[in-house]
């Protein structure tokens, strides 16, 4: 294949990296983002807080900066949680967390917060006498959920959805920064060690135009996916 | 009663006292001379964010209006600028520029007998600009903030309503005052919202100029992590300066906007 002065295989390797932290950071996103937007239309209050709180200060600071704490900050934190169980109770945990396992759980975290907006306003969108009809059949929550709520809400989410999967591919980048090798790593590398920046990086800015032209497609799909039995009527509901 | 309450308060204030004097004696990161360093910091981020919006935005009016041609080889070239460059995430732009004019060497081109050097920016007199690496961040910001802007800008002039441009046409203005009277204040009006929150993305992506070896915000909270190896002091501090620079630009456009979308609001 593409050698590119030897550097061809690591680069593809990191675009295998690129990838896979985008999907599992994407699908943490999604289960925060629904437990953020349930939290915030609960009746509880503090659940409410907690979790304004969440969406607000996240959005509010770099992705870069809340990286850089979690990702430096991470192993201490853990450490004086686990220092504190051995001392109290005696307990003896080691937990290590490797760089890409701190990347998708900062990413994850990170997107949550911004998906945790769009279900919210997804859910609100969802016609309330469907959820009746639901409760009437004598569905539980959960089912209700699993097959009304949760079909239904995704059509109004995808937009938004999409959005984000666009901007958290592009944020995956910064992982490199801070010492995961992805597919920007790699080409940063090879350009500073070869003097030939253009060789890598325009290759690497190619794979990231490849991989959004491809999700765009896929998210085509899931749209009409999400919009069966809305007919032609796309914009029906809205 | 009140005596009591008057005890019960101010004992509670000395231990709060006491207690943040213990956090203060033992404080030994945030000095004068730290705090220097996170306004050196301070500065360059929103001279650095300041200038690419201004210049982003010189750049996005032509662009949008270019943009939103009829002619394929007006609008083609501009929709592939802004497809790239909101495409590809930031670093990859930063780099792309940074390093190009830094570890680029320039090559020959040869043609039959002769050839022809291509030389690397360092060769030319441009180096004397670029030297700073305030330039080339700069010059990736300003590019990527164009593009967004420009994007921003088209929708905005395509939801123009009819009426307004018929009502310009019925007056007899030309395109071109159409575009100066009608179309344009109206459409930046309707695209202050969406620039609202590309000022608030600029400012967070401002954050990975430090990689580029420019000492902004982020750039003087790893300068102090790694001094003290205090993660938390470092990076929790400057979060709260970025959340209360997010928070001054949300509340700024907020006013821009009840001023200048006043027409636009609901009644009651």
């Amino acid at each position: 294949m593409i050698d590119l002065q030897g550097y061809g295989p690591s680069l593809l390797a990191g675009a295998w990296v690129t990838v896979q932290l985008a999907v599992l950071a994407q699908l943490l996103a999604i289960m925060l983002g629904l437990l953020t937007a349930t939290a915030k239309m609960s009746r509880s209050t503090p659940l409410r807080w907690i979790a304004t709180l969440y969406t607000t200060v996240i959005r509010g600071v770099p992705d870069i900066v809340l990286m850089m704490l979690l990702f430096f900050g991470g192993q201490i934190g853990i450490n004086m949680v686990t220092d504190w169980l051995y001392e109290s109770y005696g307990f003896d945990v080691f937990v290590n967390v490797d760089e890409f396992t701190a990347g998708v759980i900062t990413i994850g975290f990170i997107f949550g917060a911004y998906m945790g907006e769009t279900f919210r306003g997804a859910f609100m969108a969802v016609d309330a006498g469907q959820v009746e009809a639901g409760r009437a059949y004598g569905m539980s929550d959960w089912k209700v959920f699993k097959r009304i709520r949760f079909p239904l809400m995704m059509r109004h989410a995808l937009p938004g959805l999409g959005n984000n999967w666009m901007v958290l591919l592009k944020t995956t980048a910064l992982v490199s920064v801070i010492g995961l090798v992805d597919m920007v790593r790699v080409a940063s590398e090879a350009a500073k060690a070869t003097h030939e920046p253009f060789t890598f990086l325009l290759p690497v800015a190619a794979g990231y135009l490849l991989i959004a032209t491809v999700s765009e497609w896929g998210l085509a799909r899931l749209k009409v996916r999400y919009n069966t039995g809305f007919g032609e009527a796309s914009a029906w509901n809205n | 009663m009140e005596q009591l309450n008057d005890v019960a308060q101010s004992g509670f204030i000395a231990q709060l006292g006491q207690m943040i004097n213990d956090v203060l004696s033992q404080n030994y990161i945030f000095t004068a001379t730290t705090l220097w360093h996170y306004w050196d910091g301070l500065v360059t981020t929103v001279q650095l964010v300041f200038l690419s919006l201004i210049i982003g935005l010189i750049l996005a009016v032509p662009l949008a209006i270019l943009r939103g041609s009829r002619r394929r080889w007006i609008k083609m070239p501009v929709y592939l600028y802004t497809y790239v460059f909101r495409g590809t995430p930031l670093l990859i732009q930063l780099y792309l520029i940074y390093y190009g004019v830094v570890f680029f060497d320039g090559f020959d081109v040869s043609y039959g007998l002769g050839s022809v050097h291509i030389p690397s920016i360092q060769q030319t007199w441009l180096w004397d600009y670029f030297r700073d690496p305030f330039v080339p961040a700069m010059l990736a910001f300003v590019l990527n903030t164009a593009a967004y802007t420009t994007e921003i800008f088209h929708g905005a002039i395509q939801s123009t309503p009819k009426g307004e441009m018929e009502a310009a046409r019925a007056y007899g203005m030309s395109r071109g005052k159409m575009m100066r009277r009608i179309i344009m204040p109206s459409a930046f009006r309707r695209a202050l919202p969406a620039y609202g929150n590309e000022v608030i993305f600029m400012l967070h992506a401002s954050a990975i100029c430090s990689v580029v070896t420019l000492l902004d915000l982020t750039g003087a909270a790893r300068d102090i992590y790694a001094r003290f190896y205090a993660p938390f002091e470092a990076f929790l501090f400057v979060a709260a300066i970025y959340l209360c620079l997010t928070f001054t630009i949300i509340a700024i456009f907020r006013q821009l906007e009840k001023r200048l979308l006043a027409h636009l609001r609901p009644l009651s």
